[in-house]
Parts: C-alpha cells; structure tokens; sequence
C-alpha cells in the first residue's frame, strides 16, 4: 500500500514537472493570431503599397519578439489588390471566409478601402484604415478608424489648411483654379476645396477634372494659366503631379499659391527629380522631418524602415506612408491588448474613447472614426538644391506651414 | 478665355504630344498594322525601354534619347528572337489568332511582374539639360520636354517610312500580310521578313521608351493606359500605313490638346475615340488605309 502511495507520489510530481516544463512551449505553440488585409502591390499606388507592407512587417516583428498579442504569434496573410478596386471585394471575402483571420486592416487608399467596407460591415469587425478621404461618410460605420489625420470633416479639413494661410496673408486673394485628377480621392479633395473657396468668397475662375494618368497635362496648365488664378489647388495622382510641376514651371505659372493635394510631392524619388521646381508650392504632406514633429519612436522607426526599404524599389525614407501604417497597427494592437480579446465591440468602444501613443503623435479618433482633430500638414518647398536626395532627409526643406500646433516656419507669399 | 494665343499653343502642343504618340504607335503599326500580329504587349515593351533610360541614365548620365538610340540593336534582337518563340508556338500551327493575342497578353503580365520584381514599383524618371526648359518663339511656348520627343519620333517614324519605302526588305514587310505566296515567289523567305518586321517594331519601344520617360514618372504598370490609345491611332491611321499612323496620332494629339485647353480635360480622350469612331463610320479601311 505504502509502495503504492508512493508511486502515485511520484507520478504526480513527475506529470507536475512535465506539464510545468511544456507551458511555455504550449504557449508558444497557440494558433498564431492572424491579421488580413489586401495591398496595392502592383499598379499606379504600388510605390506607396509596397512601402506600408515594410512598415507593417516591422510592427509585426516588434510586437511577435515582445510575445505576439494575446500570446499569440501573429501572421499576416495579405493579398495585393494591383490597385484595383474590383479585386478588393473577393480578396476580403476570402480572407473572412477561406482564411478566417482573426483582424481586417485595409489596403492603402481611398479607392481600394471603400470596396472593403460591405464586407467588413457585414462581419461586424473593426476596420482600421490606411489613407482613406471621407470613406465612412457615406457608411457611417461605428468600427471604422481611419490613421490618415484629415480630421473630422475629412473633405473640408483636407484643404483647410491651405485656404486659410491663403487668407491670412496681408495681399489677400481673389480667385482660384481648382484641378482635380479623374479618381476618388482627388475629387474628394478638390471637393473640399471648392467649398472653401465659396465659404471665402473666392471667385472659382477654373474648375476641371482630367482624366487618370494623362500622359501630358501642358495643355490643361496652359488653360489654367491662361485664367489667371491667384490660387491654383490641385487634386493629383504622383504621374499627374509631376507633369503639372513640371508644366508650371515650363509656362512659368503666376500664382500666390500654387498646390494642395498633390500625391507623389512626398516621395524621395520625385523630389530628386524635380529639384528646385518644388521650391514654393504649399502641399498637404503628414510627416517630414522638422523638429516640431519628432515624436516618441519616429527616428527608430524610420531608421529600421531605412535599413528594410534599401534595394527594394520604394521609397528610401519612408516619412509619407510608413510611420502611419505602422501606427494603425500599433493602435489596433494596443487595443487588442487593452481589452484582452478579439471582441470587435470591446475593441471598437475602446478606440474610441483612448488617445493612443504612437510613432506619428497622440492619435484620437472622432465618432466618425476619422482624427478627432486634423494635422494635415502644408509644407512648403524651400531651397531645394538639383539632385540631391540626402536633403530631403534633413530639417529645412519641407517647412510646416499649418497647423500652428507643429509649425515649424511661416510661408514665403506669393509663389511666383 | 478663348484667344489666338491659346489656340495657336493648344495646336503645337497638340502637334508635339501626337508626334509622341507616334513613336509609341509605331511598332505597333508595323507588327499589328502590317503583319496582323495583334502585340498587345508593345506598351509593355515601351516601359521596358524607359527602364533601360532610366538605369543607364541614372548611373551614367547618358542623355536617354542617345541611351533609347544605342539599345535599338539590342531590342532588335529581342524582337526577333520574340518572332520566333511566337512563329513556333503559334503561327506555324495557324493558332495565332487567339492564342497568339493570349500569349502577347501573357508577356505583358510577365514583363511587367520582371520589372516590379527587380527595380520595384516606385515611380522612375530620368535627367537631362533640356527637361524643365521652354524656347519662345513670339507667344509660342516650346517645352523642350515636349519638343524633343517630338522631333526625335519624326525622324524615326521618317526612317522608317524611308525604309519601308526604298528598300526590298521594306518591301517585303509591306507584301507579306497581304500575299505571302507572292512574296516566297519573288525569292523572300515570309518568316525571315516577319522576324526582321517584329524585330524593327520592338526596336522602335527602345527610343519610344526613352522618349516616354522624357515626359512622365514611369513605373511598371504605366503602359496599360497607352494599349487602347496607340491600338486607337494604327487602325484610325488604316491598317499598313506608317504614315497614315503618323497623321492619325498628330490628329489625336492635337484634339486632346484643344479639348483640353477650351473644354475641359476629361473629355479630350472620349472626343478622340469619337473621331476614331466616326472615321471608321464613313472610311472603315482608316485614314490612309487600302480599301
């Protein structure tokens, strides 16, 4: 009986022991937490896409050496949507019922995020988005939040900025040109702008669209010159955007300010190649390097995005997209880790009452899920020097303009 | 808004966007317009061009025109070699029609995931001392940027219409859609002038490519919006007719330029493809086109 009790002793201890020493390994072992998203990989947007991606890996990386979120490891499985919006639809629908992941985040862009949207809503996920304009104007979505730090009334606050250091100036304007490419987010823009333009009283004596990747615009900035705006605020895809810099400067365009919404001003690539054609345009931009934005983990982000982006075609500072698709996921992280599961309401109630510490600044979110407060930038170009890239690495070249909470100089007025 | 000034720059920009589009028609002109060979994939081959620019322009400096120039032999060849892979798989088979359209549909996927995959995705452009500067001429503006794409595509497609035109190989490309019998009577080996045909339209892409970057940001996927407009202008110029093609892509040119000025930019590509559609109306054979 005592031999027996003492076996039974030892057993015990023995499978205590085991089970003690496999815990960790158990752990280790949970299904890894899996996040879901299509990426423009291919097409037009790639540039952009391609560089969110490495942003997001570093995130992923981070969080899986700190233990994985929830103690799970986590995955990413992610589709590239080739900058079409027709593929996003399927590419969700897979992820949520083939794939089953746990987390949605979005493409990048206003064009590849609203297609998402149905999808997404019917699952009732949150849905953190990635440069989005005004996407849940339309679906009004309690789970949606958007990183691209618009602000609140995305359209108008878009282009506030620009409107109202035009009108602060002492020789006031009179009119403008407003000139959108033929695609969502540019119409959005330039939407935005129109109404701003009527709220001042600024008489519109130019108002065009032209279409996706015009191969020349010289004509269309012949007619905007030929109109003599004091404001000329374009809405632009990076192709359009260096044929309009590039033709304004051949025309030799008089302007007090010329600018606004113009994508691709932001990448490095660009900037090299247009030199001091960029110098005095005031363009929306969301993080350069001036001190007044040096937040918390920034540097240390962008130097592992640096070292990560070299070789791979992108862009090789990483200030425009970067930080902020590594900051949706930090936010979307933090909450998963704030609420200590996957439920979607938890998760969405507790967005939108914190204020989240990320690379990018204090983000807080308002109940349409966009910024609570806008910070989007308008930079002007200053003494920008031909060819060379290093210089847009550096404080001095991008000065912030607006807001006053990050200004970092006052504008050089009138452009030209 | 409508002045003499306007008009007369919205025409010589006109004139110099369509002098562009030529050179990205023309190979397209030879191989679709002459051959019946329907190379969906010569945008494609056109980036790849502005690739080659863009690289040696920017390790060496080169001026991309010369880089375009310098590599024609070499896109000579690839041309050729391309008409042979094509000839044994399809044509010798007669399964040219749709699997041919297929296989140059299938190359253009391909050689665009190449270029993504070794020179990535973000936008490419090129230096040279004339981007950027305008000549006057009284109220005319010349962006050189415009200008000498311009110039360079007319002396090309003026080569190549010399070509086609003096001598026998020439010749030969032109008789051998139409009576290929005929041609191996005379002594031409039709296989031989295909290759030669589809060699000299995918050297064209090498200067057109040069000639693009020139103009706008390239990245991969760029050449997709130019298939429907370059198709547009062979078949408006008529089908075998180089230059029958070259007016056409000046009327394209200078349409979309003049709807831009006065009318607004959005319309200028459905006003062209109008005048495509009308044309084909009252002339279906094209422009300059046999009937």
């Amino acid at each position: 009986m005592s031999r027996n009790k003492n076996f039974r002793l030892w057993t015990l201890g023995i499978v205590a022991l085991v089970a003690f020493a496999i815990a960790p390994a158990a752990q280790a072992q949970k299904k890894p937490l899996k996040i879901g998203f299509s990426m423009a990989l291919t097409g037009p947007l790639a540039g952009a896409g391609k560089a969110a991606l490495i942003a997001m890996k570093i995130w992923k990386d981070d969080i899986n050496k700190k233990g994985g979120l929830l103690g799970r490891q986590i995955e990413f499985i992610y589709y590239d949507d080739a900058t079409s919006a027709s593929k996003v639809p399927g590419i969700y629908s897979k992820l949520l019922n083939v794939d089953k992941v746990d987390l949605v985040v979005s493409s990048y862009g206003t064009n590849e995020i609203s297609p998402a949207m149905p999808i997404v809503m019917r699952k009732g996920l949150v849905f953190m988005s990635l440069f989005g304009l005004a996407v849940n104007e339309k679906f009004k979505y309690d789970r949606y939040f958007q990183i691209m730090p618009a602000g609140p009334v995305p359209k108008d606050d878009w282009s506030r900025g620009f409107f109202n250091l035009a009108m602060a100036q002492k020789d006031k304007p009179e009119s403008v040109a407003l000139l959108a490419e033929d695609a969502e987010f540019a119409r959005n823009a330039v939407a935005g702008a129109r109404r701003h333009a009527k709220r001042l009283g600024l008489k519109i004596v130019y108002d065009k669209t032209f279409p996706f990747g015009s191969p020349d615009v010289t004509s269309v900035m012949r007619a905007i010159k030929a109109a003599k705006p004091d404001l000329v605020y374009i809405g632009s895809y990076p192709g359009g955007s260096v044929g309009l810099v590039k033709a304004a400067n051949e025309l030799s365009l008089k302007a007090k300010m010329f600018g606004g919404g113009m994508v691709g001003l932001q990448f490095a690539g660009i900037q090299k190649n247009l030199g001091p054609m960029l110098n005095g345009i005031v363009n929306y931009d969301f993080w350069v390097p001036e001190p007044t934005l040096n937040f918390e983990g920034v540097k240390e982000f962008l130097s592992k995005y640096q070292t990560a982006a070299k070789g791979k075609g992108v862009d090789p500072f990483g200030h425009y997209l970067p930080p902020f698709a590594y900051a949706y996921l930090q936010i979307l992280g933090d909450a998963v880790t704030a609420v200590g599961s996957l439920d979607q309401k938890k998760i969405a109630t507790y967005i939108h009452a914190t204020t989240f510490k990320t690379v990018v600044g204090p983000v807080r979110f308002a109940a349409n899920g966009e910024w609570a407060e806008t910070r989007t930038l308008q930079v002007q170009f200053r003494d920008v020097q031909p060819n060379n890239l290093a210089q847009f690495n550096k404080p001095g070249k991008r000065i912030v303009l607006y807001p006053d909470s990050v200004k970092s100089g006052t504008i050089v007025y009138p452009y030209k | 808004m409508f002045s003499a000034e306007l008009l007369l720059n919205s025409v010589v920009a006109g004139l110099m966007l369509g002098s562009f589009y030529a050179a990205v028609a023309l190979g397209l002109a030879i191989t679709f317009g002459q051959l019946d060979i329907v190379n969906i994939a010569h945008p494609t081959f056109v980036i790849f061009g502005s690739y080659v620019a863009y690289i040696v322009n920017e390790n060496f400096g080169f001026d991309p025109v010369l880089i375009g120039v310098v590599f024609v032999p070499v896109f000579y060849l690839l041309g050729m070699l391309l008409y042979q892979v094509y000839y044994a798989c399809f044509e010798r088979t007669g399964q040219e029609s749709l699997s041919g359209l297929a296989f140059f549909f299938g190359l253009m996927f391909i050689v665009e995931v190449l270029l993504i995959l070794v020179y990535g995705v973000d936008y490419r452009l090129v230096e040279a001392p004339y981007i950027g500067k305008t000549w006057h001429l009284g109220y005319i503006d010349f962006p050189l940027r415009m200008a000498v794409p311009a110039v360079v595509s007319f002396v090309m497609t003026g080569l190549v219409v010399l070509f086609m035109s003096r001598t026998f190989m020439g010749k030969a490309i032109q008789a051998v859609s139409q009576d290929r019998l005929a041609l191996q009577l005379m002594g031409a080996d039709p296989i031989k002038v295909k290759r030669i045909a589809l060699g000299i339209g995918i050297a064209t892409a090498a200067v057109a490519g040069a000639l693009l970057i020139i103009i706008q940001p390239v990245e991969p996927s760029v050449g997709r919006l130019y298939i429907g407009r370059v198709f547009a202008i062979v078949v408006l110029g008529g089908m075998g007719s180089i230059p029958g093609m070259f007016v056409a892509a000046l009327l394209i040119g200078v349409v979309e330029s003049f709807i831009a000025t006065f009318y607004g930019p959005s319309w200028a590509p459905a006003v062209g493809y109008g005048i495509l559609l009308l044309t084909l109306a009252i002339r279906p054979q094209g422009l300059f086109g046999r009937a």
